[in-house]
Formats: C-alpha cells, sequence, structure tokens
C-alpha cells in the first residue's frame, strides 16, 4: 500500500469508489472517486449545487448513497447512521455552529461525549478538559457561555469538539465563511498544523481558491454532481481550478464605476441605539451617505451591524441621536421613506422582507399596493397594476420562478433576492441600504446583484451596504467604514484601503 | 389561649404565614413549568392538570384514608395529562400553546365531573409541622404552621437547580431547549426528552393540586383554583427559568394572595376586592415592568414558542 490508511499519531484516511447518489430523477452525485490520504488536508471546491454538501452527507451517513462505496482506512464502511461514522472516528465541522448557546463551553464539550457521566462531578471534569487543552495548540475559554464567544472562537470550539471526541477525520464546511481574514488564517494554520503532526485528516469544503492554494495538500473539484477535476495544490494553477469549477473561463465584470454627483442624501449624527441583548449599545458618531457612491460597512457579525440597520429601518428604537435625509429628521416610517424614496433591501429577505406565503406578484407589489393614480392612497387593490407590475420585474431582474402566483417562498434564495432588489430599485430611490446582499448566493447570482447595485449607484443613488464579506466590500465600496463594538472604528477611500488593516480594525485591534 | 392584641404587627406576620401557605402551589406548578419549559416546550394545561390533581387527591385520600396516597394519585393523573400534552405535541404542525388551552378546559371540566361525589365528604388532611412553638403569640403559631409540601418544594427548587448544572438529564434538557439541531446532532430525541420533561411537570403540578384540596384551603370544590395555574407560568418567566428564583416568586406571589385577608382581619375593609386582587395585579405588573421592547428575553430556551 504506497497511501497512508492511518499515520501512526492516529489520523485516518478515506476513500470513496463511484459514490452516486440520486433524488428520484435527480442525479446529485454521479460516480465520484475521491481518495483522502491519512493526515493529509484536501480540499473539496464547487458551486452552490454541485454536490460537495451531497457527497460528505453520504460520507457522514446522513445519506445512504444509492450506488458506491465509502473505505475508512482501508476497510469498506457501511454508513447507515451518522451514529456509525461517529463511532468509526468521522466528525464534521458545520457551516451553521451545532454548538448549544446558553451552555458553556466545558458544558458543550461534556454533554456532547457518548459516556458522559449521569452525575457530572465537574472538578474532576475541569482537570480533564485542561489537561486536553493543554495538547491542543488553540485555547478557548471553557467557563463562558458559547453565546458570549467570538465566531473565531466558536469556530475554534467545533473544532475542539471534534478532537475532544476522538474523531481523527474531520469534514469542515466552509470554516471560514464567518472569521475574519486573520482569524481564518489563524485556524486554518493550527488546523494545518495538526494534519501536518498526523493527528488528524481534513477534508475542506470551500470555495476560495486563497485557502486551498495556502493551506491545503490536494483539491477535489465537482461540478454539476461529478468529479471533474483535482490535483496535487501547486500543480494545478487557480486558473484551471476555476475553469473545472465553473464549466467555463470566469466570466471578468463588466462592472465599472462612473463618476457621478455627490449629494449628501443621509446623515447619522450621535445615534444611540440599544442591541439585542440589551447590554451594549451600539453609537454611531457622525456618518454621511452621498448620491452616487457605494458606502461599505465592514464588520464581524454581531459588532452591530444588524442593529444599525435596524435603526435605519425603523424596526429598532433610537436612544437619541438624530438621522436626518436631506436635511429633514428621518423616523423611518413608511410615509417618509416613501418621501424621501428610501429603500431597503435586508439580510435573508425572505425572512425579513417578505410575506412569504404570499405571490410573488403580491410581494411584488409591496411598494405600489397601496398608491392610487397621483400617489392619493388607493382603497380598492388593483388587480391589473400588481400583474404588470410583476411582469415587468421578473422579467427585468431574470427572477425564475413557475409563475407570478406561485408562492414567493417556493423561490430559490437567489432569486428571492433577485426579486426584493427588483422591487426595491423600481422607480425613482435616492437611497438603497442593502445588508449581506451576496449571503449563501452562487457566483452567478452573486455576479447579478452586484451589477444591479453598481448600475443603481452609477445612476446616482446613494448606497449604504452593510456587508460580513470582506471582499464585496472591497470589491464595490467608494468609501469603507468599519464597525466594531457598536462603533465606526475606521474610515478609509477604497483607493488606499489595506485588507490587513481592515481586518485588524475589525477584530479591535485597531490601535 | 387567649388571642393576644399584636396590632398592627398581624399584618407582616399574617402576610409571611399567608406566603408559606398559599405559595405551595405557585411553588410546585411554577418547578414543572420551568421544567417543560426549559425542555423547550410550553404547557399552557398546568391549570387544568391542577384542578384535576386537587380532584384525585381528595377522592382518593378520602377513600383510602391516607393524604399521602392523594398525593401520589394526583401526582400520576398530572403525569398522564402531561404525557397526554407531550404524545400530541410530538406530531407536526400542532401548537403547544392551542393543545394547552384544550388540556387546560378537559383537566377541569373531567374534574368537576368525577368530582361531585366528593363535595361533602371530609377527607383526612396534610400533616403540617410546629415550628412556631418557641411562641406564646397564637398568631405568631398561626403564621408558622408549615406544611411538609412546603418544605419538599423548597428542596426540590435547590434539587432541579442542581440537576441543570451538574448532571446529565439536567444538560441534555437544556440542550433539547436551546437547539433542536444541536441535540439532534448529538443523537438526542427532542421529542421523547420533551414528552418526559412535560410529564414531569404535570406530575408537579397535579402534587400543587393534592396541596389545594387537602391543606389549604382543605376541602374539593369547584371553585377551588383561583387561576394559580396560569399565574405560575407568568411567574416562570418573571423567574428567568431559575428554580430558585421560582421559590421567591412564589412566595412573593403568595405573600400578595394573603394580603387582602391579613388586612381584613385588623379591620381594614375598605378596597377589600381590590387588596384580593392583588396577586392578578402583582403579575400584570410584573410582565410589564420586566419585559421590553428593545431586547430578547435572557435566560430564556431558545426553543420556545413564546420567544421565537
Amino acid at each position: 500500500m504506497s497511501r497512508a490508511l492511518r499515520t501512526e499519531a492516529g489520523a485516518i484516511g478515506i476513500e470513496t469508489l463511484g459514490m452516486t447518489m440520486r433524488f428520484g430523477e435527480f442525479t446529485a452525485l454521479d460516480d465520484v472517486s475521491i481518495t483522502v490520504p491519512a493526515g493529509s488536508f484536501h480540499a473539496l471546491l464547487g458551486e452552490n449545487g454541485a454536490g460537495k454538501s451531497t457527497l460528505v452527507k453520504c460520507i457522514m451517513g446522513f445519506y445512504r448513497a444509492t450506488a458506491g462505496e465509502l473505505l475508512v482506512a482501508g476497510q469498506e464502511a457501511r454508513m447507515t447512521d451518522p451514529r456509525v461514522a461517529q463511532a468509526l472516528g468521522l466528525g464534521m465541522v458545520y457551516q451553521h455552529f451545532t454548538l448549544v448557546p446558553s451552555l458553556t463551553a466545558a458544558e458543550n464539550l461534556v454533554i456532547s461525549r457518548a459516556d458522559a457521566p449521569a452525575v457530572i462531578d465537574w472538578r474532576r471534569e475541569r482537570a480533564r478538559l485542561a489537561a486536553f487543552m493543554e495538547t491542543m495548540p488553540f485555547k478557548v475559554p471553557l467557563e463562558q457561555p458559547v453565546s458570549r464567544l467570538a465566531a473565531g472562537e466558536k469556530q475554534k470550539l467545533e473544532i475542539l469538539k471534534q478532537l475532544y471526541l476522538g474523531n481523527r477525520f474531520l469534514i469542515l464546511d466552509e470554516p471560514t465563511s464567518v472569521l475574519t481574514p486573520d482569524e481564518a488564517d489563524e485556524v486554518l494554520g493550527h488546523v494545518r498544523g495538526l494534519t501536518e503532526a498526523g493527528e488528524i485528516t481534513v477534508l475542506m469544503i470551500t470555495h476560495k481558491f486563497r485557502e486551498v492554494t495556502a493551506f491545503a495538500d490536494a483539491v477535489s473539484i465537482l461540478r454539476r454532481g461529478r468529479h471533474v477535476g483535482g490535483g496535487k495544490v501547486g500543480e494545478i494553477s487557480v486558473e484551471e481550478m476555476s475553469r473545472a469549477m465553473m464549466g467555463k473561463a470566469p466570466e471578468v465584470s463588466k462592472r465599472a464605476r462612473a463618476g457621478t454627483e455627490r449629494r449628501e442624501v443621509m446623515r447619522l449624527r450621535g445615534v444611540r441605539a440599544q442591541d439585542r441583548t440589551g447590554l451594549k449599545s451600539i453609537e454611531i458618531e457622525d456618518v454621511a451617505l452621498n448620491s452616487g457612491e457605494i458606502l461599505g460597512i465592514a464588520g464581524i457579525s454581531g459588532n452591530g451591524q444588524m442593529e444599525l440597520m435596524e435603526v435605519l429601518t425603523g424596526q429598532r428604537r433610537t436612544m437619541g441621536g438624530e438621522i436626518t435625509v436631506k436635511g429633514a429628521p428621518f423616523g423611518a416610517t413608511r410615509a417618509e421613506a416613501r418621501t424621501h424614496r428610501m429603500r431597503y433591501l435586508p439580510e435573508e429577505p425572505l425572512r425579513n422582507a417578505c410575506a412569504p406565503r404570499m405571490s410573488v406578484a403580491e410581494n411584488l407589489a409591496f411598494r405600489i399596493f397601496d398608491e392610487g393614480r397621483n400617489g392619493k392612497p388607493a382603497f380598492w387593490k388593483n388587480d391589473r397594476a400588481i400583474a404588470r407590475n410583476a411582469t415587468t420585474l421578473i422579467e427585468g431582474f431574470k427572477v425564475k420562478t413557475a409563475s407570478p402566483a406561485a408562492r414567493i417562498a417556493s423561490l430559490s434564495g437567489g432569486n428571492v433576492q433577485r426579486a426584493v432588489l427588483g422591487r426595491e430599485l423600481t422607480g425613482e430611490v435616492d437611497a438603497l441600504i442593502v445588508s449581506n446582499p451576496c449571503f449563501g448566493l452562487d457566483f452567478a447570482a452573486v455576479s447579478t446583484i452586484r451589477d444591479r447595485l453598481m448600475a443603481a449607484r452609477n445612476a446616482g443613488t446613494a448606497i449604504l451596504l452593510i456587508s460580513e464579506d470582506l471582499d464585496e466590500i472591497m470589491e464595490l465600496s467608494d468609501r469603507i467604514l468599519v464597525m466594531s463594538e457598536g462603533q465606526i472604528a475606521f474610515e478609509t477611500p477604497v483607493e488606499t484601503a489595506d485588507i490587513g488593516e481592515i481586518g485588524r480594525h475589525m477584530a479591535g485591534h485597531g490601535e | 389561649m387567649e388571642p393576644v392584641e399584636i396590632g398592627l404587627w398581624g399584618v407582616p406576620l399574617a402576610v409571611l404565614g399567608g406566603a408559606i401557605r398559599v405559595s405551595t402551589p405557585f411553588l410546585f406548578v411554577s418547578l414543572g413549568e420551568c421544567l417543560t419549559e426549559r425542555s423547550g416546550r410550553i404547557n399552557l394545561g398546568l391549570e387544568g392538570t391542577l384542578v384535576f390533581g386537587a380532584m384525585t387527591g381528595y377522592a382518593l385520600a378520602y377513600e383510602s384514608g391516607s393524604p399521602y396516597v392523594g398525593v401520589l394519585a394526583a401526582a400520576l393523573a398530572g403525569a398522564c395529562f402531561g404525557l397526554l400534552h407531550g404524545w400530541i405535541c410530538k406530531f407536526r404542525g400542532v401548537n403547544d400553546i392551542a393543545i394547552g388551552i384544550a388540556l387546560m378546559l378537559l383537566g377541569m371540566g373531567l374534574a368537576f365531573f368525577f368530582g361531585k361525589p366528593y363535595i361533602q365528604p371530609v377527607a383526612p388532611d396534610l400533616p403540617a409541622i410546629n415550628f412556631g412553638w418557641w411562641s406564646d403569640i397564637p398568631q405568631v403559631r398561626a403564621a408558622l404552621q408549615v406544611n411538609v409540601l412546603f418544605l419538599l418544594g423548597g428542596l426540590l427548587a435547590v434539587a432541579m437547580a442542581w440537576m441543570f448544572r451538574s448532571t446529565r438529564v439536567g444538560l441534555t434538557l437544556r440542550v433539547v431547549g436551546d437547539s433542536t439541531d444541536a441535540a439532534r446532532a448529538m443523537g438526542l430525541d427532542p421529542d421523547r426528552v420533551r414528552l418526559l420533561a412535560t410529564a414531569a411537570g404535570g406530575a408537579l403540578a397535579g402534587i400543587g393540586g393534592a396541596y389545594l384540596s387537602l391543606y389549604y384551603p382543605g376541602s374539593w370544590n369547584e371553585g377551588i383554583s383561583s387561576g394559580q395555574g396560569l399565574m405560575a407560568i407568568a411567574l416562570v418567566i418573571f423567574a428567568r427559568w431559575n428554580p430558585i428564583n421560582c421559590f421567591w416568586a412564589a412566595l412573593l406571589f403568595g405573600g400578595a394572595g394573603a394580603l387582602g385577608p391579613a388586612l381584613q382581619s385588623v379591620g381594614v375593609s375598605e378596597g377589600y376586592y381590590l387588596f384580593f386582587a392583588a396577586p392578578y395585579v402583582l403579575t400584570l405588573g410584573l410582565l410589564i415592568l420586566t419585559s421590553s421592547p428593545d431586547r430578547a428575553m435572557q435566560g430564556a430556551p431558545l426553543e420556545l414558542s413564546l420567544t421565537k
């Protein structure tokens, strides 16, 4: 055997042979064979819907593969149940945390053990945990409730939990999507160290080429359920990877900034509000938003961006300060938003900006249904106008829906996002407030959304873009603000922006 | 013994004694509800369980001649109601609050139906321990008549707090109450945990009912409960899902309930009905004071349909 099945320090390797998964007519995974030798760091690349999660769910026993075999450390394994995978030492770190928020880190670790004692002797368990932590490359505060940990700490704790449970083959599902660049590098660096020491084998799902080239040994690429390429990192170029992933050379964005006239549209002065725990507050000293620019607000989630968005949309009370739009005080009522032509695209629009069980056409009419001719309030619903509006927007924004009468909840994430963006961008728009517009969307959807935002900016709309995706902020913004601990910690024009410096301010180490 | 004139001191003394006497059903129902809610489900049916427990306890104490058999029977009946609630709630699309209201009405209806023959007979009372032996003042003695169930409830609150912190059962319950997904990922069955937690909660509410009919007021009739089962649910929210806080909150509610009779005993008869409404006003007032439009509730189990 030339491939390592098991390292001395305990890491185990796996191999899939012709793994196939069909859901009725649809083939989600088609004859995929990949080999992950023990002690290696393997990346799994692919767009949304390429079959990455189906593959790992088959490996972990959440799905039973229609055909194909799985070898764990050279032995054929029948994954009938997630518990079988667990018993064989296979563990998974999910994109969304599976830690219990109100339990402390120590409680989370102890209760996740299959052999947790009926009565927990905390003195003994603490000693054992401390001894375990001694052997680990990174530390996490154990006595804090998990809800108070930063995203990076939670991600580390998820990985620690798998090691604590004795798992030696880890699947990481986009582990860095909620981390700052520095945090991501730190966590992945430690994981890399553990694989080099032969402690664990890692299979990481990602769509970030930088992480593949910087940390992985080898890569496998999936497209439409097929294994379309891969190889050793270093022998395969980023162009080859992206071509394999998308099936064609990536389209170069035609987005370009046009020169625009800048007038102040909105200004926040000394705005204070409580955050949702009621323990901390956010405070915005002085922020101005001008027409024809995209003002990006970067920050790690939970640093007050969500609360800022809620203040601007009128969902959260302010405790002081003032918001003015074109010089007039702004209270974010529907009437004020209409007069000043302010529009919003909150994050997770299906939850925050739609009535999920109403039809696409009705959802698209939320801005016009109560307005009759000449802007007078309407009493009767005008079905014809609603249908006309829906047809225009569905065509204009390429919303894929079975019919305008379909429930909006039946649409995919990208289509909901495009539909709501279309609704918010109809007519004259002076200001658009956007929060994480591309979260969870695939490349094509991301690209159209960003094109639309840039087009709106070029047409003179003032756009406030709140996003946790630093690449998005860097790509679209004219000016960048960094939010940390509820305050604006840093401001820079995009021309002189340095990603490392922004990352440090995001993490609260600006000075 | 001659009654001793102690004037206005009688009011706080009577409130204290009343707090101990009146608080026990609050204590048991709120501990039961605390247990159920910590598992992520809300059981509004405890008022019905309380009344049915009161009837069962009284009936079996009368038939067997032992109040303890009555308490056990009440607990068993309560557990059955809890099991029914937990079993119905595991089906998709069933709302735990609606089922709770249905079971509340069912429990009360069944209790009145089966309880008719027991309104006249007299069942044996639960014994009390006299902690006032050192005093010559009858009012002090009366106030310090403490029932066994009150002491048991206090111990139970401490035990439950310990359980949530230091046992596998307690941590499992908190995991299920906070995140169904995390519980599933751990291989736990959330529906089963909730079923058992609701059954245990129902048993405690049943005991609370037995106290009503077997000690204070100490007889079975259709007006035996004045909404204690419902107020105890508000009390759990006020106590922030902490069993020790439930104990103090139950005392506070019990004290408020004793205010009316205490004032009446010293001759304040004006606004008599107003003072009797004190517990209800207190419930309303505390819920308003401890709520906030701006922040999420602290300590609330995240899977609870109340806080979602």
